[in-house]
């Protein structure tokens, strides 16, 4: 509860932020002193220290995995303002108005790490998304990103519909919004109210999906990631996406499973269409951008496998995911960011003009890549485990490997570029504090690369 | 703590080095550390060890523990013998940036030496990719001209079958007892005979990738021209051991059932590669292809003896993991300097080089008869044992495996011929010979080769707890 009412005032303080406050850098720091106060209010919570404490009749209910998912989110977010501030500051003169539409994706995002109510899931996702579709329309000027905009906010409200009609066919049929009532099983026998469910079920997951950009609802992703601007994709592609996963888990993750039967084959065929989609087109992009788009898809079929798998190795392992391929898809957008064009060429001789950008790069890359010693490995690795040990077949294992061995191939197209490939790269300027706040995110990818348990272990407190 | 400092020793001259600048102060580092490991290697052989074990993931149940056996012994000799071998050898190459050249060389050994040292799954995985990554990037930045395409076939070659070896390991992980990936709990674990096949295979492919066993070869004659020398001298003299020392060490062990139900599937394969791989030996003109090829063929017939699970050939095979190692070592230092002195490895414009460098040719000489298993020469005493283990299998197989002695017989005495024979041609003509340092090696290595032949039982004693292990329960 803590950090849903403390993320919702600090919106409204930063909102009024930009009508005191004139100097960029001063917004942002605000945003970052905000930040480390929500995640202390969070913690707190987590520590059974509750500075608001309302009776929500059951609709919201907190758990040690919740609150530590929100922990981590924040954190995140923590590191791409810190990174990311001079850039989102270049979009606009009041950028206070972007951080505050990040407390309330905040506001979102602990909505749904906790609801247990199928009307909580809807409001979090909203106040999730009606920000996210003002950031992508962020660069006012820039005609690719108001299509984007545009085409994010139709897509997404379309969605947001199949998932309303999708939870009043199964309040239709169970009589309830709660994920844990025991409703369930009263159903057995009636058949009509079975299918209602099942529909009911079926049009949940399809919106679901879209949220996360699962294929086959994946066609926004490309186009919207594509026109946003780069700051902003970064964000969406990794905390945001991050947070839909969450969500989705912890719907069909609850009482649902009770049902597995009728959709574990959906969520089967789901996965690998999204790993086959995003794994195969990124191989063909040309712009650097849009080839994380796609790997994003890709990423995000693989963190899918732990809806897959349902068990404690499943969540620890989604958090590592989440946070690990978050780390290493904000660098890799931060160094896109100060290229001056989005294609593999503008990579090239990166090794000699900026030694220190082309290793962290590398080390993004080889993270994304799930290489070992870098934090990618252990996500993957917890992830390939919780589909064993739910009974998955060998199949879809060596698959989920086949595919990543695929995705080496995108990924090293920017390491070739770097280190073999000669000619002059398209760096912009970039200043020294920068690289270095690069390397410590670096840093931190390796040192989750041999030692994992250093964020897992907290689950547990 | 003795096996600890075999990683701590190159990975801390590794990260030293990337500091140190000037050519010659890298150079000097690099090898004064590598002789200290070659030290600590030899005071291993004559101490007892004892294992390191630690705590590393308590999540996953994965500990970090460092076991040395007879097997892990003979090859860590191997690696700390070719390293400083390797460095003097290619002292006078010129590089770009050398200090990260030797860099990364030196996390390849840390990588190695921990692939023959982990005894648990988890581990062991690390180090077979620690030992891999640094060579993707040694082989793109300073090798031949096609170097970036073939070195990311041979990349992704290996990675897709290290991959499929992590998925071995987790299914044998979900199927022990206590969970964790502990050799031992590994070998205790209850798997039908289903089962076993499908982890036998998920591991073995990985491992004859490494071999690389035919068909899967295709990665490695491209690999070793376009790889820089120094870079080719670790993949044929040790890491291609990778994948032996994974079937003695896992394979075999693991997986008995699966392993005696494919025996005659996979020598046959390993035969089809040794002629394959002679015949193409036999017509090549390229000094380095030759020797590549001539490699294949060495490390089948080894793979082949392996998988007669007979006593005798797998005593041969041990041996043999060392003896092809110096071997091949000396053939590429000896091909590398010709190489680097005439700027051509083709055999057509070679010639003379007896008249004009006639130490040079004394050791290509020696090393060659290695090659070819001569009496009185190391190989000889594990090809010996290798072939007699064969005919036990199955004298057929042993028939055709051994027309590669004479295939190897035609195709080195061939090239000793162009190489050291004949007119002298022009590009011999220019050659100064070989450095002093260069020189003393090949002269060590070649000692290595003969005592090692007239004396083997040093090797038969280091060795004798692996074949322990294997053979008697």
């Amino acid at each position: 509860m803590n950090a849903i009412i403390v993320s919702t005032l600090l919106g409204v303080i930063m909102m009024f932020c930009s009508w005191g406050i004139k100097n960029v850098q001063a917004q942002k720091n605000i945003a970052l002193v905000g930040l480390l106060i929500l995640i202390f209010a969070n913690l707190a919570h987590a520590n059974a220290w509750y500075v608001f404490e309302y009776d929500t009749k059951g609709m919201l209910r907190f758990n040690s995995f919740g609150l530590y998912a929100n922990t981590l989110l924040f954190s995140l977010t923590f590191i791409y303002v810190w990174l990311n501030g001079e850039e989102i500051s270049k979009l606009s003169k009041t950028p206070a108005d972007f951080y505050s539409l990040f407390f309330f994706i905040l506001c979102g995002i602990s909505i749904l790490t906790s609801f247990d109510n199928l009307l909580m899931l809807f409001i979090g996702i909203e106040i999730l998304s009606i920000p996210l579709y003002i950031l992508t329309g962020a660069d006012k000027k820039n005609m690719f990103s108001n299509e984007a905009a545009l085409k994010y906010f139709l897509m997404g409200s379309f969605s947001t519909g199949i998932l309303l009609l999708g939870i009043t066919l199964i309040y239709g049929a169970t009589g309830s919004f709660h994920l844990t009532d025991p409703v369930i099983d009263k159903l057995t026998g009636m058949a009509h109210e079975q299918m209602l469910l099942s529909a009911g079920l079926i049009l949940l997951f399809a919106a679901m999906n879209f949220k996360v950009s699962a294929a086959p609802f994946h066609f926004w992703t490309p186009d919207v990631y594509d026109g946003a601007p780069t700051v902003f994709t970064s964000f969406m592609a990794t905390i945001a996406k991050a947070a839909g996963i969450i969500a989705f888990i912890n719907v069909f993750g609850s009482q649902y499973k009770a049902l597995a039967f009728s959709w574990t084959l959906l969520l089967t065929f789901v996965i690998i269409a999204t790993l086959l989609v995003g794994n195969i087109i990124a191989v063909f992009q040309r712009s650097v951008k849009r080839m994380l788009a796609y790997s994003s898809i890709a990423q995000a079929g693989f963190m899918l496998f732990a809806l897959y798998g349902k068990s404690e190795i499943a969540k620890e392992g989604v958090l590592l995911y989440a946070v690990v391929y978050s780390l290493a898809t904000i660098g890799i957008f931060a160094v896109l960011i100060k290229m001056k064009e989005n294609s593999f060429d503008a990579f090239n001789g990166l090794s000699k003009t900026n030694p220190l950008l082309a290793f962290v790069t590398t080390i993004f890359l080889f993270s994304l890549a799930g290489i070992p010693l870098t934090g990618g490995f252990f996500a993957k690795y917890y992830m390939l485990s919780a589909l064993l040990k739910a009974g998955a077949g060998l199949w879809l294992v060596i698959l989920a490997v086949v595919f990543a061995a695929i995705s080496i191939y995108y990924y090293f197209k920017i390491i070739q570029a770097m280190y073999f490939t000669t000619g002059e790269s398209a760096l912009g300027v970039v200043p020294k504090y920068y690289t270095n706040k690069l390397l410590i995110i670096a840093i931190l990818l390796l040192v989750l690369g041999v030692f994992p348990n250093l964020l897992l272990n907290y689950l547990y407190f | 703590m003795i096996l600890l400092s075999f990683l701590f020793i190159p990975i801390l001259t590794a990260l030293l080095l990337l500091f140190i600048k000037n050519n010659q102060l890298a150079q000097r580092t690099a090898l004064v550390f590598s002789v200290l490991t070659l030290f600590v290697a030899i005071g291993m052989l004559c101490n007892k060890v004892v294992d390191f074990n630690a705590v590393w993931l308590p999540n996953l149940n994965s500990r970090f523990i460092l076991h040395a056996d007879g097997l892990s012994k003979i090859l860590i000799l191997l690696t700390a013998i070719s390293f400083p071998a390797i460095l003097i050898a290619t002292a006078k190459n010129d590089f770009k940036q050398r200090n990260i050249f030797l860099s990364l060389l030196l996390f390849t050994q840390a990588g190695l030496m921990g692939v023959f040292l982990a005894g648990d799954a988890l581990l062991f995985y690390f180090f077979w990719e620690l030992a891999l990554i640094p060579v993707y990037f040694l082989c793109s930045i300073w090798g031949g001209e096609k170097r970036i395409t073939i070195t990311f076939k041979f990349f992704i070659y290996t990675f897709l079958g290290s991959l499929f070896m992590l998925v071995g390991i987790l299914f044998l992980n979900a199927h022990t007892a206590d969970h964790s990936f502990l050799i031992q709990s590994f070998m205790s674990a209850n798997l039908s005979a289903g089962q076993q096949i499908t982890a036998f295979a998920l591991f073995f492919i990985a491992f004859a990738i490494k071999m690389p066993l035919f068909p899967l070869h295709t990665w490695q004659p491209d690999a070793y021209e376009q790889s820089p020398t120094a870079v080719t001298m670790v993949l044929s003299a040790v890491m291609v051991k990778m994948g032996l020392y994974g079937v003695i060490r896992w394979l075999a062990p693991l997986f008995p059932a699966a392993f005696m139900a494919h025996t005659h599937v996979v020598v046959v394969l390993s035969i089809i590669g040794i002629l394959y791989a002679s015949f193409i030996a036999i017509r090549q003109d390229d000094l380095k292809r030759l020797i590549a090829y001539s490699s294949i063929a060495h490390i089948g017939l080894m793979n082949a003896a392996l998988f007669t699970h007979t006593q005798i050939a797998t005593q041969g095979a041990l041996i043999q993991l060392f003896s092809h190692g110096i071997n091949v070592l000396g053939l590429w230092m000896v091909a590398d300097i010709i190489e680097q002195q005439t700027g051509t490895r083709s055999m057509q414009q070679m010639g003379g080089l007896a008249k004009k460098q006639p130490v040079l040719a004394i050791l290509l000489v020696g090393f060659a008869l290695a090659n070819m298993a001569l009496p009185l020469t190391n190989s000889f005493v594990g090809e010996f044992l290798m072939f007699t283990g064969l005919f036990q299998f199955n004298p057929w197989m042993a028939a055709f495996a051994g027309v590669s002695v004479v295939l190897a017989a035609i195709y080195t005495l061939n090239m000793v011929q162009k190489v050291a024979y004949g007119e002298v041609s022009e590009k011999i003509n220019t050659m100064q010979g070989p450095n002093k340092g260069a020189q003393a090696v090949l002269i060590i290595l070649l000692m290595i080769v003969l005592v090692t032949g007239v004396f083997p039982q040093p090797l038969f004693t280091l060795t004798a707890d692996t074949l322990q292990q294997l053979f008697v329960k």
